[in-house]
């Protein structure tokens, strides 16, 4: 049987990945976030039975403690009202605007805009109750069922974050990208 | 048969195929239909796969130094 390898040797493979994922969970707190998982996942090494299986471990620590401070954040007072989110429509915003006349993929057109950068910042202006869904069910491809099971809410709450989660994304690319000129840019180009 | 409001919010859990079957066919009697909500339809599925190429960042050098650091002194308190 192969030797155990040392935690450090483990972890110090998946902190590239595991930032990635906690910078899009958490923003700024994502150092921070790693931080939190590691120790976790330090003191409870002794449960990993198989190496191989470690990124899916380490990913659902570092899960779990972004999900603690979505709902530290949660427990919080509402920041801006929401109600109006639900109805936006980026798809007609675009359309109605017409930033380009002359493009034929004019939609498209307006997504390759933003760099990955332009996009994190993006994700950063939504609350984290709507931003976790969001990235760990379109980003990271899992489930909703077991979303929810990880976030421990029922599947129609999630589901409803979910949809509030892609109309404050969709609002908030038209904004920035307003608010940053984007749309000047590709004008001029 | 269903608006456009409804279509729209539906949209997604029908790309992801989370719609029941009666929804599922009463989002595609409205498409059958409604020009701007399948250009709505292609523009999620635009956005979809903007979303899922947009997940891939690299770590700052400065960032994975006080990692490495954090990770050296566990080490440490492991052999206390």
């Amino acid at each position: 049987m192969e030797p155990r390898p040392a935690f450090q040797d483990l972890a110090r493979e998946q902190l590239p990945w595991l930032y990635s994922l906690a910078r899009r969970l958490s923003g700024d707190a994502a150092e921070d976030v790693v931080q939190e998982c590691l120790a976790k996942a330090f003191r409870s090494y002794g449960s990993l039975s198989d190496p191989v299986a470690a990124p899916a471990w380490f990913r659902t620590i570092l899960i779990n403690c972004a999900r603690d401070r979505m709902r530290r954040a949660a427990a919080g007072p509402e920041e801006t009202p929401v109600e109006d989110v639900p109805e936006y429509s980026l798809y007609r915003t675009i359309a109605d605007a017409d930033p380009w006349p002359y493009s034929d993929s004019l939609h498209l057109d307006f997504l390759r805009m933003f760099t990955q950068d332009d996009v994190w910042k993006v994700l950063d202006r939504l609350k984290p109750m709507y931003r976790v869904p969001l990235v760990l069910v379109h980003m990271e491809g899992i489930p909703t069922a077991q979303v929810s099971r990880m976030l421990g809410v029922p599947l129609n709450t999630l589901l409803s974050w979910l949809h509030r989660g892609r109309k404050g994304f969709e609002r908030e690319l038209w904004e920035y990208a307003n608010e940053n000129d984007l749309l000047r840019e590709r004008e001029m180009t | 048969m269903i608006g456009c409001s409804e279509a729209v919010r539906q949209l997604w859990e029908y790309l992801e195929q989370d719609l029941e079957e009666a929804d599922r066919a009463q989002v595609e009697e409205h498409l059958v239909f409604c020009r701007r909500c399948c250009g709505e339809l292609a523009f999620a599925e635009e956005l979809r796969t903007f979303m899922t190429r947009s997940t891939d960042m690299a770590l700052p050098p400065a960032i994975a130094g006080r990692l490495e650091s954090f990770l050296a002194g566990l080490d440490k308190e492991d052999s206390k």
